[in-house]
């Protein structure tokens, strides 16, 4: 038992900033359910992978917890319902993502009666295999609550050669405005601790570290109490410094060991979870409950009463402004996520996803918008800063010229977008919006590489086909045109099958003048029926106009080389 | 039975030719500058630099008989793609070859299709499927968007569609606030 000793520090990662908290404003009351809207908004992509497939039709009534969308594919999520209702719709709405874009989604129209679907809980996990806590755990809809949303059970899949030293739960929250992983360790400590051990298990990981930074006092004693004797389980208490929260960071300093460059925290032996999801698999293991909620901060200063709601997926933002007294036209901008590393969302009607973790109804002042943007003065600050030692304002230079290879030189695929260097950057530059958009560019160029080497294969082929077969008629012609041996004995194989070869070529001949044939009877008959329900009369006119000249000279070879053609690409 | 030991003498005698005729005439020549150039071009194969595609409008360029702004698919960026092979100044796209558009597949309105095979005698890179008087159908992941197979079609069902956007297609725009500078010096950039 080795909980609540003094930070041990094992190691260290470079640079880090202390942005101001604005955490006190929503941990001043404990949280609250939030209200159950009219209706829930079901996004079928809320997480990393394949976007989950709807198993109900419109209609449907639904009970909470009812899986509603099926995980599609080894990385993918299942969908279940919020609460008990109707299904309406099921089409595209729009999604709390960047672009603003809109994605399939499943439309709960709530009855008000919030009435579970029968569940079962794991009896006792410890006598259940780690592969069927893993199954139970990906049935239940569990992905990283941290906000990437990356399915867990894969995180749980140590792999058959690996072992697993160190599970580390991130309780770090070191991103300014966020509190819901402090207040769900204020008061669910329970959860937590019960769910670490059920990861621990289902990893059959040596040790199991909970990091709480020190500006969480209430969350750390809370999680202290709960893992009171519990063998194997350490609860660190670290300094307060952004971006400790962030995986390879907060792996670097709890081991000392550092995660490689474009490698897995699993091949160095850790594990990395959210608190957050350790109380989500608690839940879903001990008492069978798939994911319908989470924790949300309501935060920002347009939010009189900013606090955290337990909230539906589903819910639209623009409610639980509501529940915690936003002034509306305060809001210069809504954020899902932190400040530094969310993004601006485009309408307050837009529904909370399973990586919804904060929302920000940020004001003007707040922002600092007026800050202007100014030229670069090669201070320094932000590879003072920057947490993976990169060169920030190199990378600027080249992302900015689109000069992609010089800034993937300077390790752009490494940058976490942390957000470090554009907040000490005192030219007030968006360093990290342009490499976003470098990243962006460079792997949409990569896949067009991969799509025009595709084209060039399957143009190179063709060509290559259509003269080989040129060459193959102009042999038969010649070969037709000299003059033929006298009839074959039958007993002679060989003349037998060139006889029938002949035969055949010249009924495919005939085939062909048939088909002809055929094309301006189907070509008369479109005709007819474009002009029966006289939609595009003029079009059908202009087929008929364009097919006799020129597709009149369709001749015995290019019929049969058609034929050719079709067959091949059957295959 | 002389005969057709003759005969198959002579079939294969005739194909070997073929196959080796074959392989010298489109055996991928060794010119690694028309290579290069050529991997620069989008593969859409759809004529409109004025070649009868992509390869050959590299040839062209290669013996300097083109100019390096004649190909709208590629657009911009393979303008300064071959510039910057080139070491030449790029150039504005010539309006004279067509504009840059969003890019496109091609879509066969099964209903309508009467399985003349004529698109895919058009298309460069195999990417209908069908046999004669069955419906066709486009490979959507194949499709270069050339517009190619649109003409011969007798009864216009083939209709070019927009790629749409989603999640997962979407990348961040470039930066609307961009300080107003220049490039660092060379000798800062060295010495960084
Ligand atoms: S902090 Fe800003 S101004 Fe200073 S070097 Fe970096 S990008 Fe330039
Ligand atoms: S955003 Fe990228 S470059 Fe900037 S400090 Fe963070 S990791 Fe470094
Ligand atoms: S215009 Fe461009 S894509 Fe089209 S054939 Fe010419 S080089 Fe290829
Ligand atoms: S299907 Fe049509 S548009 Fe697509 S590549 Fe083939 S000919 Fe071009």
């Amino acid at each position: 038992m080795s909980h609540g000793n003094t930070p041990e520090k094992r190691g260290d990662f470079h640079g880090g900033i202390h942005p101001e908290q604005n955490k006190l404003q929503s941990t001043m009351e404990s949280s609250a359910q939030a209200r159950m809207p009219a209706k829930l908004v079901l996004p079928l992509h809320q997480h990393i992978g394949a976007a989950a497939e709807p198993i109900i039709k419109i209609g449907e009534r639904v009970l909470k917890g009812q899986k509603i969308a099926s995980a599609d594919g080894y990385v993918s999520a299942p969908v279940h319902a919020p609460t008990s209702g109707k299904i309406i719709d099921i089409a595209d709405y729009p999604i709390p993502h960047p672009s603003g874009l809109s994605a399939r989604s499943i439309v709960i129209e709530t009855d008000g009666c919030d009435k579970w679907i029968e569940y079962k809980p794991e009896q006792d996990y410890t006598e259940t295999n780690p592969s069927h806590l893993r199954n139970i755990i990906r049935e239940a809809g569990v992905v990283g609550l941290g906000g990437a949303g990356f399915p867990s059970f894969i995180k749980l899949n140590p792999g058959s050669q690996k072992k697993i030293k160190t599970l580390i739960l991130n309780g770090v929250e070191c991103e300014p405005y966020i509190t819901c992983d402090d207040m769900l360790m204020r008061e669910e400590p329970q959860s937590i601790i019960a769910g670490a051990r059920i990861m621990r298990h289902a990893l059959q990981a040596d040790a199991c570290v909970i990091a709480i930074e020190d500006n969480k006092p209430q969350a750390y004693e809370s999680i202290c109490k709960a893992a009171e004797g519990i063998d194997g389980l350490r609860v660190a208490l670290m300094p307060t410094r952004y971006p400790q929260g962030s995986e390879k960071q907060l792996i670097q300093v709890i081991t000392g060991k550092e995660v490689p460059s474009n490698g897995l925290a699993v091949s160095i032996g850790v594990v990395c979870h959210n608190v957050s999801t350790a109380a989500a698999i608690y839940r879903a293991i001990h008492l069978g409950q798939p994911l319908v909620s989470r924790m949300v901060t309501i935060t920002g200063a347009a939010v009189k009463r900013p606090r955290n709601l337990e909230v539906l997926f589903g819910t639209p933002i623009e409610e639980l402004l509501e529940q915690c007294d936003v002034e509306s036209e305060q809001i210069e901008r809504l954020v899902m996520g932190g400040p530094m590393m969310g993004f601006a969302l485009h309408d307050t009607s837009l529904p909370v996803i399973k990586t919804t973790n904060c929302i920000i109804a940020a004001t003007r002042k707040e922002l600092g918008l007026d800050r202007p943007v100014m030229p670069c003065i090669r201070c320094g600050a932000c590879a003072d800063v920057c947490p993976v030692k990169l060169l920030p304002q190199q990378l600027y230079w080249h992302s900015r010229a689109k000069e992609f290879d010089k800034a993937q030189a300077y390790d752009l695929f490494d940058c976490i977008e942390c957000g470090c260097c554009s907040y000490v950057c005192p030219s007030n530059i968006p360093l990290v919006q342009f490499y976003r958009f470098a990243k962006g560019a460079i792997w949409t160029q990569e896949q067009e590489q991969k799509k025009s080497d595709q084209a060039r294969e399957r143009h190179e082929f063709r060509q290559m086909r259509v003269e080989r077969e040129k060459l193959e008629r102009a042999a038969k012609r010649a070969k037709k045109k000299a003059p033929r041996p006298k009839k074959a004995a039958p007993v002679d194989g060989a003349k037998m099958a060139e006889k029938m070869r002949d035969e055949a070529m010249s009924q495919r001949d005939s085939a062909v003048d048939a088909r002809k044939a055929e094309i301006q009877a189907a070509v008369a008959r479109v005709q007819a029926r474009k002009k029966g329900t006289a939609t595009k009369p003029d079009q059908a006119a202009d087929a008929a106009a364009a097919v006799t000249p020129p597709k009149g000279d369709v001749d015995k070879k290019d019929g049969s080389s058609a034929a050719k053609d079709s067959n091949e690409q059957v295959q | 039975m002389l005969t057709s030991i003759l005969a198959l003498s002579a079939l294969a005698l005739v194909f070997g030719l073929i196959l080796g005729f074959a392989a010298i005439r489109f055996k991928v020549e060794g010119d690694p500058l028309v290579e290069q150039i050529d991997a620069q071009l989008p593969q859409t194969q759809c004529g409109q630099c004025g070649f009868p595609g992509c390869r050959p409008y590299a040839e062209a360029i290669a013996a300097e008989e083109a100019q390096i702004n004649q190909c709208p698919p590629g657009g911009e960026a393979t303008i300064h793609a071959l510039a910057d092979l080139l070491d030449l100044e790029p150039l504005p796209l010539n309006p004279e070859n067509g504009a840059e558009s969003a890019k496109t597949v091609a879509f066969i309105d099964e209903q309508t299709c009467i399985g003349c095979t004529l698109c895919i005698q058009a298309c460069p890179v195999d990417a209908i499927l069908g046999a004669a008087k069955q419906m066709h159908t486009i490979i959507e992941s194949e499709c270069t968007g050339c517009d190619l197979c649109l003409p011969p079609c007798p009864v216009d069902c083939i209709e070019m569609i927009e790629i749409k956007k989603d999640m997962l297609t979407w990348k961040w725009p470039y930066p609307q606030e961009s300080p107003p500078d220049s490039r660092p010096d060379s000798r800062l950039e060295a010495s960084a």
